[in-house]
């Protein structure tokens, strides 16, 4: 296996992996480097969660490879697990037992005991600032200790490399912030690498680095700031009134002013570094048929779209993110 | 870092345990695993009790001779039935509710999970079955030393070939309902028909064949075995023929489920 950057620790080379007809990954390669913080965005659908199984050891794909901590994910799976610490989305606690029994089994599944285990969960109790709480029971706990108490599980084994899928979902502003803090410090003081999953623009705005998935291809790479000063200056969007076709004013936008305008739920779009004065032009030269107006520097949401030409909400359900319902699954 | 090797004992241990604590947990299943056989046990016992007239059989129960006498082998291994379905059923749980995922990504050899269900699925059994022992005085059973030592090998061996029906029975299915259809049809009369509800015919017949070729049959004759006020030498080869058997069942029967997780761990 060859490493184009000596310090990826994930490497993913051109992935495939179908449900019947669908392709859930169509040939996607990236590359995380250590210590990095990536988040794979992409709506519900798009093929990260087939990513993250994959990456996970769960599932196989049909073609192309991927490489953790220099073992591959197919070939070798016990070294790939036995560095790997995952963060599933629905939590993989026992809510009949403690967050303390938790962690000793949690531990367990990793060869730990004695007083290695107890001091490691001593320490995973404080860093999450669970040390309180470990005599409670995980049923009773509130969304957000629920994913603490997951992510202590997890610093327990002292991973290489974490995966993440969707960590904040069900967690409030504040435990949403708890959980980048934990992020970086673990990344700053133990070199762990993470990858998350996210549909959350304002939790991949906080990653290094970001690749956006759409119908399972890889549709944008970069730091968040790249990403959003790669457009064109400021987004316009334009609401359009009742009797105005949306296409035809695009059409006609595109023709005064020379910048391409894409149409993205009924709205017309386009993107200027002089947004302000060309949105008043617009609305000048054409002011029956537009309704509203709005201009907004440019986020990851109008990276995906420029992209994209979608939505986020555009795209269906992933297949693999239920399971089947009546197939035996071995 | 931790070395590159699949696990098994120190997750089995931690899954064992696990299983213990949270039957303890519900006592709800505890009820359930004992209550039910004892209801069933008076019932049907004392009811069919004066119609219960096989020389055979009442040579079988031993001195005591009663129906109830007859019965309390067979309730014995319904109750480790019960208990090992409680106890695997888990596994369903497990996987809906996402524990079992954080099993998967884990470095574990394919009979970490296997094994570890197997020893709580059978120490929940046996402790389950030793409590209702305490009962067999009442149905004119002998429970002494000489009892117990015979009884705990025969207990442990079902036991663990019924965790084991269990566990296969669980491990591909994704509803509880599922289990409890195959149970209805495959797990109950598996119980019924090995001589644990009536004594299966000897001779050339269906029925002796169908009690010969069932598992589970083998388990019911050595814990009958055991319950022998004074043990003949044909009650012994009897005993010792139905632990072995069971012994090489269970033994199918996990190595089975191994296959199956090893599978399971990297499907596509």
């Amino acid at each position: 296996m060859s490493h184009p950057d000596p310090n990826a620790t994930i490497v993913v080379s051109d992935l495939v992996k179908s449900f019947g007809d669908r392709r859930a990954l169509d040939g996607i390669s990236l590359e995380v480097r250590r210590g990095e913080i990536f988040c794979l965005l992409g709506p519900n659908g798009g093929g990260k969660s087939t990513l993250f199984r994959i990456l996970a050891t769960l599932s196989l794909p049909d073609s192309g490879s991927a490489v953790i901590a220099g073992h591959d994910v197919v070939a070798d799976a016990p070294s790939v697990r036995a560095r790997l610490g995952v963060v599933f989305q629905s939590p993989s606690l026992d809510g009949k037992l403690t967050i303390l029994e938790n962690l000793r089994c949690g531990g367990a599944l990793y060869g730990l005991r004695g007083e290695e285990l107890e001091s490691r969960i001593r320490d995973a109790a404080s860093a999450l600032n669970l040390s309180d709480r470990l005599g409670d029971l995980v049923e009773t706990l509130s969304g957000g200790l629920q994913r603490r108490a997951e992510i202590a599980k997890c610093l327990l084994i002292r991973p290489e490399v974490l995966l993440l899928d969707e960590p904040s979902t069900g967690l409030d502003p504040g435990a949403r912030l708890d959980l980048w803090a934990a992020l970086e410090e673990l990344r700053t003081k133990h070199g762990v690498t993470a990858l998350c999953t996210t549909h959350l623009m304002e939790e991949a705005a906080r990653a290094d680095r970001v690749g956006i998935v759409s119908a399972g291809k890889l549709v944008a790479l970069g730091t968040p700031e790249e990403l959003t000063s790669a457009l064109g200056g400021d987004v316009i969007s334009l609401g359009v009134n009742p009797g105005t076709g949306a296409d035809l004013l695009a059409k006609r936008i595109t023709e005064k002013t020379g910048l391409p305008a894409s149409v993205v739920q009924a709205e017309v779009r386009l993107e200027s570094r002089e947004a302000y004065a060309l949105a008043a032009r617009i609305a000048g030269d054409f002011p029956g048929e537009i309704s509203s107006l709005r201009i907004a520097r440019p986020t990851l949401e109008d990276v995906f779209v420029a992209r994209t030409g979608r939505l986020f909400a555009d795209e269906n359900l992933e297949p693999d993110s239920r399971p089947a319902p009546k197939k035996k699954r071995h | 870092m931790t070395p590159a090797k699949q696990l098994l004992w120190t997750p089995s241990v931690a899954f064992w345990w696990r299983d213990v604590i949270r039957f303890l947990r519900q006592r709800n299943r505890i009820i359930g695993a004992l209550a039910t056989p004892l209801v069933f046990w008076l019932l049907v016992g004392t009811g069919f009790g004066p119609s219960f007239r096989n020389p055979a059989a009442v040579a079988a129960a031993g001195a005591a001779g009663s129906y109830l006498a007859y019965f309390f082998p067979g309730i014995l291994v319904l109750i480790m039935l019960f208990t090992a379905i409680f106890s695997t059923i888990s596994v369903i749980e497990d996987r809906r509710e996402g524990f079992l995922q954080g099993a998967l990504v884990a470095p574990l050899s394919p009979a970490a999970i296997p094994l570890g269900k197997f020893l709580g699925g059978t120490t929940l059994a046996v402790l389950q079955a030793l409590l209702f022992c305490l009962l067999a005085p009442l149905a004119g059973l002998p429970i002494g030393l000489h009892q117990i030592l015979l009884l705990m090998p025969a207990l442990i061996v079902t036991g663990f070939a019924m965790t084991g029906l269990g566990f296969l029975v669980a491990w591909p299915m994704d509803s509880t309902q599922g289990f409890h259809a195959i149970m209805n049809i495959f797990l109950m009369p598996l119980w019924m028909m090995s001589g644990a509800l009536f004594p299966m015919p000897v001779g050339t017949g269906w029925l002796h064949l169908v009690a010969l070729l069932n598992p589970v049959s083998y388990g019911v004759e050595a814990i009958r075995s055991s319950f022998a006020p004074t043990i003949s030498e044909s009650l012994f080869s009897g005993y010792v023929t139905g632990v072995c058997v069971t012994a090489l069942f269970a033994a199918v029967l996990f190595a089975v489920s191994v296959r199956l997780v090893a599978k399971r761990s990297r499907r596509g």
